[in-house]
């Protein structure tokens, strides 16, 4: 790993760079300990006296009417609670955006696996045995599996066209670009569905409260999510509803909505039978039910000039949002705006939709809808270059934008513009330009020795190729989307006189706990271990927002460190002198608490000047600034098996500032080889609209032997609302990788797949159709 | 309901005995029985390794044990790592070197990576023997990386400890030595670089690379 901290071009660093104490460093993480030594207690670690073990019946079917459901009465149903839609005190629905999906079916199922019916039992064997001995009998319907179906309206699952969302973005005036363009290049792109597959499967515990209320604890990232849902389901106002997260073994999106699904579960049977209630899924029906990153088709239209100058662009988006609307709209919004990619268009023209199918919803994961996108666009200007002839990284270099440039939304780029600086740095670190070349000189060399008989001793033959590519991520909530989540931070003082950080945003492993304790001990000058960060608990921290969009640093962060400069000023101010490191704030604070009680600091969200967006027409400042990746990803394609191993990855990621360089490699690293794995080997395979691979053995993630030495260039171009000049990280990984493969895979062996993942496979078919 | 049998072991060193029903996963015997909720599920199907321990020393998937087959045995789980509370080199790099985020690959990473360790006996493993190593176990969060490096950096424990001191020295901001905080960071870049070009260095010794490679495990397991 290595970093580069580039003075930000555009304006002034901010007004005086103080050396960083704890900001910046590498401090051991919080949970490491825990994490390390197996303390840390994940929700099935926990014992909780009485509990039961809950588990979801669910459809067989993609689409059917409900005619019957019926409990075997040669079953011994003794001490088993049983909840059906008709036990539901509140509304039968999965509150997020809209409320159209049932908490549980009642009359129709509209995807296989859809929960209708609840079970719990003390014996976890007996509650497994227990599923199967409910019969449900159906009315098949036909089904819409995928988005063609959908979009010919094979079944209507939403609506009288299946659409859950449209979304034009439209600037310049397009037919006169296509004209005045020497070419115009097409091309139409694929991608699958693809499993978050954190590790801890998801799991919820609920227990009816004394109070009359309701109290779940789980594996989660929007504790403030569930706590909506739950009100709703359940008909209870907001203080009964108490969501509080356990150690959280992985999200990447998967434990944004769905948390809603499960802990609702555990609620309805915890209400039913009044006793706690455990439901832990394991990796089958994890893999088989819950949220995936939804499908993606995009045709793509370009006029370009012959030097390489793009002028028109007219995308079409189609999405595959699974049968119910969860976050969808949302995830098309995010995939619109990054449709253009990271380029200047004189012209532009996004049309996206999202359809509806039989198939189970889908939802968030890391990049939310923009690696469908960016895969589509960066595939293509591949396209563009080999058509043109020109060097892929050429291409980019000449249209990428640059301070000032506008994207297809209407917004000025103003600041923290990083993309010339990760495209030449990854070229750089890569040898791109000798290797590219060395590639082609071997493979040429290769081949001509193959025709003459005198190939490789082993009889393998080998090609290797690089491709490069380049993203732009917007960072936080979409347009007005902070404002309306109109986030709350807080910053009190415990009775032993330590500063305590009351945030919803969850630690899921990438180390928001470790970095708040940086920023806060960074602002009051106090060691960050003195520093505490309270468990997101709905009843103890207000609602600072989801954890996710690569908001918590940049926004939250950026509230917490307003919060604990807030509270320095009134300690300083007290104490009547500047507090002079961790005892002299613990004395003060001590002497606060004994004589003014308790301190309290907050801050709310106030949206940045200078940002201004119109929902309505899509037009205006989509994000408050864009986070920049470029990466060059090297394969050895075998060309009779059509494997592709990688060889090496070398990424350079400008995210403003690192505030625990440690931890943003850790993000950049695991974000690359999960887009790694999208691209050549997770491949969500239905059967009648059941996922059929729904097992480690066979929807297969990369291990260390197929991962690459990942090499990580931080790029630092200060963002002025930022933390220390901070932008999102999370996401951003994720975007590149997948085209990049395609380019280099296109590179070794000339054939260019639209589609992923390169399975060998799908890569064969190609290799065949080409003769190679 | 199967009967209930009596099985002996050693776990962590000290003597266990449970009476648990023959073929009882010892995933659940180590979770429910010896409450030791350290080694976790991830598959239940041998895939994931997030719940390996060791018997023998050797790392096995406990979740495709019997737990009849651990009577007699000598098994270690995460919590036996550490002694007296005083983490080992491997746990300490670990939380050093980012090679555990969300924690629940990090017990089965750990222990195989022990195993590793004791394996290679103070010799720095090469960058492949590490992914040879670890790939019967998956990470979602760190794209291995860091694992790798905290593996390599753990195998030799005298600079680890070193370093440790630097990194917690280092970790206390005092607000007006910030200049000289700032001198730490860079020397400390520089002595972890150094380090790391001598671990890579001392891994791949002549004909390490040329050592036949297992094959990544996504051939292995098939596509079925």
């Amino acid at each position: 790993m290595a970093r580069s901290r580039t003075a930000s071009p555009e304006r002034p660093a901010r007004k005086t760079i103080t050396l960083p104490a704890s900001v910046g460093v590498n401090v051991p993480r919080k949970d490491g300990r825990d994490k390390v030594t197996g303390a840390a207690l994940y929700l099935d670690d926990l014992r909780v006296p009485g509990v039961l073990h809950g588990r979801t019946v669910r459809s067989t079917v993609a689409n059917a009417r409900i005619v019957s459901v019926t409990l075997d009465p040669a079953f011994d149903w003794t001490g088993m609670t049983v909840v059906d839609h008709r036990d539901i005190p509140g509304e039968n629905c999965v509150a997020v955006i809209e409320r159209d999906q049932p908490m549980l079916a009642s009359t129709h199922v509209r995807h296989v696996d859809e929960p209708i019916l609840l079970l719990a039992h003390e014996d976890a064997e007996r509650v497994e045995a227990a599923v199967s001995a409910v019969k449900i009998e159906y009315e098949p319907l036909t089904p819409a599996l995928n988005l063609e179906e959908s979009l010919e309206k094979k079944a209507l699952v939403r609506g009288d066209d299946n659409v859950f969302k449209t979304i034009r973005i439209e600037r310049g005036d397009l037919d006169e670009a296509f004209v005045r363009s020497d070419r115009v290049i097409e091309g139409e792109y694929w991608c699958g569905h693809q499993e978050q597959l954190y590790i801890e499967n998801n799991a919820m515990l609920a227990e009816r409260t004394k109070d009359g209320g309701i109290h779940i604890r789980g594996s989660m990232q929007c504790p403030y999510y569930v706590h909506g849902a739950l009100q709703v389901l359940l008909n209870l106002p907001p203080e009964k509803v108490r969501i509080e997260q356990t150690v959280t073994g992985g999200g990447f999106g998967g434990k944004e909505d769905y948390p809603s699904v499960i802990g609702g579960h555990a609620a309805l049977l915890a209400w039913k039978s009044g006793r706690p209630v455990k439901i832990v899924y394991d990796r089958l029906e994890d893999l088989a039910a819950t949220t995936k990153r939804h499908p993606a088709r995009v045709r793509i239209k370009t006029g370009v000039m012959n030097d390489g100058t793009l002028v028109a662009l007219d995308a079409d988006v189609v999405m595959d949002g699974g049968a119910y609307l969860t976050l969808t709209p949302v995830v098309l919004s995010r995939g619109a705006i990054h449709a253009g990619g990271c380029y200047r268009w004189d012209a532009a023209r996004i049309f996206a939709r999202a359809v509806a199918t039989n198939t189970p919803p889908n939802g968030a994961f890391r990049g939310f809808g923009a690696p469908q996108t960016l895969f589509a666009i960066e595939s293509h200007m591949d396209r563009i270059a080999a058509e043109l002839g020109m060097d892929p990284l050429a291409l980019r270099r000449k249209n990428a934008v640059k301070l000032g440039d506008v994207t297809p939304t209407g917004q000025v780029l103003k600041e923290s513009v990083g993309s010339h600086e990760v495209l030449e740095r990854t070229a750089k670190r890569a040898k791109y330009a000798e290797k590219r070349a060395r590639y082609e000189r071997e493979n040429a060399a290769a081949e001509a020795a193959e025709r003459a008989g005198k190939g490789a001793k082993d009889g393998r033959r080998l090609r290797r190729g690089i491709g490069m590519a380049l993203a732009m991520h917007g960072a936080g909530f979409t347009g007005s989307g902070e404002s309306k989540l109109n986030s709350l931070a807080a910053l009190d003082l415990t009775p032993d006189g330590r500063p305590c950080v009351r945030i919803s945003n969850t630690e899921i492993g990438q180390g928001t706990n470790t970095v708040f304790g940086q920023i806060v001990g960074e602002v009051l000058g106090i060691p960050h271990e003195q520093v505490l960060v309270h468990v997101p608990d709905t009843d103890h921290v207000p609602d600072s927002g989801p954890t996710v969009a690569s908001r918590t640093l940049m926004v939250v962060g950026g509230l917490i460190e307003k919060c604990a400069k807030k509270m320095k000023e009134k300690l300083e101010l007290f104490a009547e002198h500047p507090i002079e490191g961790g005892a002299d704030f613990a004395r003060i604070a001590k002497r606060w608490l004994k004589e003014r009680g308790p301190l309290r600091v907050e801050q709310r969200y106030q949206k940045p000047t200078g940002i201004e967006w119109d929902d309505d027409t899509y037009q205006g400042d989509a994000y408050g600034v864009f986070a920049y990746a470029a990466i060059a990803v090297e394969v050895e394609v075998d060309l009779d098996t059509a494997e592709t191993k990688l060889l090496h990855v070398t990424t350079a990621q400008d995210i403003g500032r690192a505030i625990h360089p440690v931890l943003c490699a850790g993000q950049i690293e695991g974000g690359t080889l999960q887009g790694l794995g999208w691209a050549l080997m997770e491949e969500v395979r239905h059967k009648d609209g059941k996922v059929w691979n729904h097992q480690l053995t066979n929807y297969i993630i990369p291990t260390s032997a197929d991962a690459p030495p990942i090499d990580v260039e931080i790029v630092e171009i200060p963002y002025s609302n930022g933390p220390w000049g901070a932008k999102g990280v999370g996401e951003l990984p994720m975007d590149v990788p997948a085209p990049a493969v395609i380019a280099a895979i296109a590179h070794a062996t000339g054939c260019r797949l639209d589609e992923i993942p390169a399975t060998p496979e799908r890569l064969m078919r190609a290799l065949q159709r080409r003769g190679a | 309901m199967s009967q209930l049998v009596r099985i002996r072991f050693t776990l962590n060193g000290r003597p266990q005995s449970v009476k648990v029903p023959p073929m009882k996963r010892l995933l659940d015997v180590l979770r429910e029985d010896c409450r030791m909720t350290g080694t976790k599920e991830g598959c239940g199907e041998g895939e994931c390794g997030a719940c390996t321990v060791l018997i023998a020393g050797d790392p096995v998937n406990s979740c495709l044990v019997p737990a009849v087959h651990a009577e007699g045995a000598k098994i270690t789980t995460v919590e036996g790592l550490a002694k007296n509370g005083k983490l080992s080199a491997l746990q300490t790099a670990f939380i050093e070197l980012g090679g555990a985020q969300c924690g629940m690959c990090t017990p089965g990473m750990l222990v195989t990576s022990a195993a590793l360790l004791a394996r290679t006996k103070g010799r720095v493993p090469g960058d492949a023997e590490v992914r040879d190593a670890l790939s019967g176990t998956l990470c979602r969060c760190t794209g291995y990386q860091k694992i790798v490096e905290a593996v390599q950096a753990a195998a030799a424990p005298a600079p680890a400890k070193k370093k440790a001191a630097a990194v917690a020295k280092k970790a206390k901001p005092v607000a007006k030595k910030k200049v000289v905080a700032k001198k730490k960071v860079v020397a400390k870049k520089k002595a972890v670089a150094q380090k790391k070009a001598a671990a890579s260095r001392a891994g791949r010794r002549p004909g390490a690379s040329k050592q036949a490679r297992r094959p990544a495990a996504s051939q292995r397991r098939g596509r079925r």
